[in-house]
């Protein structure tokens, strides 16, 4: 076995997240007779790589969320690698900002952070559980007002 | 966290497996090849991306199976370096601690708790905040070791007696193949919960 390039392309946990889902559909769909002693290690590898990606904001993103990502962030000058870290953990917080942009304090003004803030969490989904205080309440209400 | 890797190699189909598609056939085996599986210099192999180009199959004389040459990228787990990765404490050891995602830091160490502690001094005085098990903590990756677990030859058991073979491969340590060692010494590292308020 030969190793062409070991870089080939850096992927987001989204994209795996995806094919992964994907793998696992294809592999139910298609009946569990083939698959047996060869298939362990794949399976384990799936299920603990599912399992962790659930839990990270790319399970609740999807191809158009992640192109508006991308044009929104363009007028900042990012690198591939703080893009791409920025895509995997969403952050909330201006210390998250400076960990995964290499020196922000140099580069981005303190409004710049919190504009960088302020698109991330609007463009990128949250978490349900976390942000399902008063706003999100309040609308179910009203719309059980209406009907 | 991930990369496509880009590979070449010969894939065996028996012939119990030619009534199947071709391509599902070269997945599934290329699958049982490398998932799960650390690639010394690469990474840990998670699953096939895509395969890019097949070359001719042929059959060799006295093997029933083909044997083809496929190109095609596989998806591997391979931070890079000073990649911010978010984990879960597993254990907590003199050396260091010990999460799901093999890496190992550095770190002070309370030995009346057995537990890692971080001692934050702020204008009030000193906070003692502690790391137990089962918690999430982001951690930035400083170095990645690869250790070449092939099986090593009888020469490098030379010192033991003949009669006691099965002793010496009791007492091996079971080695890491692919270890990621990181730092909590940053604003914004550490248990998420110290940085969450």
């Amino acid at each position: 076995m030969e190793v062409t390039d070991a870089n080939a392309a850096m992927l987001s946990n989204y994209e795996v997240y995806q094919l992964l889902t994907d793998l696992k559909q294809q592999r139910k769909d298609s009946g569990k007779n083939k698959h047996s002693a060869g298939q362990q290690n794949l399976n384990t590898i799936m299920y603990e790589t599912l399992k962790y990606l659930s839990k990270t904001p790319c399970s609740r993103q999807n191809p158009e969320t992640v192109k508006n990502f991308l044009t929104t962030m363009v007028p900042h000058k990012l690198t591939k690698a703080e893009k791409l870290q920025l895509l995997n953990h969403r952050p909330e917080t201006a210390v998250e900002i400076q960990l995964m942009v290499e020196e922000s304090e140099e580069r981005l003004s303190e409004e710049q952070i919190e504009e960088l803030i302020q698109k991330v969490t609007d463009v990128l989904p949250g978490d349900p559980e976390q942000e399902g205080s008063a706003p999100s309440n309040e609308a179910e209400m009203d719309e059980g007002i209406d009907q | 966290m991930f990369v496509a890797v880009e590979m070449v190699d010969t894939v065996r189909i028996p012939p119990w497996n030619f009534q199947r598609q071709f391509n599902d056939a070269i997945a599934e085996e290329l699958n049982k090849k490398l998932a799960n599986k650390v690639v010394y210099q690469v990474g840990l192999c998670i699953c096939l991306y895509d395969i890019t180009k097949l070359e001719d199959s042929y059959i060799f004389p006295g093997d029933g199976a083909s044997h083809t040459k496929v190109h095609f990228r596989y998806v591997v787990f391979h931070p890079f370096l000073d990649e911010i990765l978010v984990g879960k404490i597993k254990y907590c050891s003199q050396e260091g601690l010990s999460d799901r995602h093999f890496s190992l830091l550095y770190f002070q160490y309370d030995e009346a708790e057995q537990v890692w502690v971080w001692e934050y001094e702020t204008d009030e005085g000193a906070h003692d905040l502690y790391m137990d098990q089962g918690e999430d903590i982001r951690f930035r990756v400083t170095d990645e070791v690869f250790l070449d677990t092939s099986p090593t030859g009888p020469s490098a058991a030379a010192t033991d007696t003949p009669g006691a073979p099965g002793a010496e491969e009791g007492g091996q340590k079971k080695e890491a193949p692919y270890t990621l060692l990181g730092t909590i010494s940053e604003p914004g590292l550490g248990l998420l919960s110290w940085w969450n308020s």
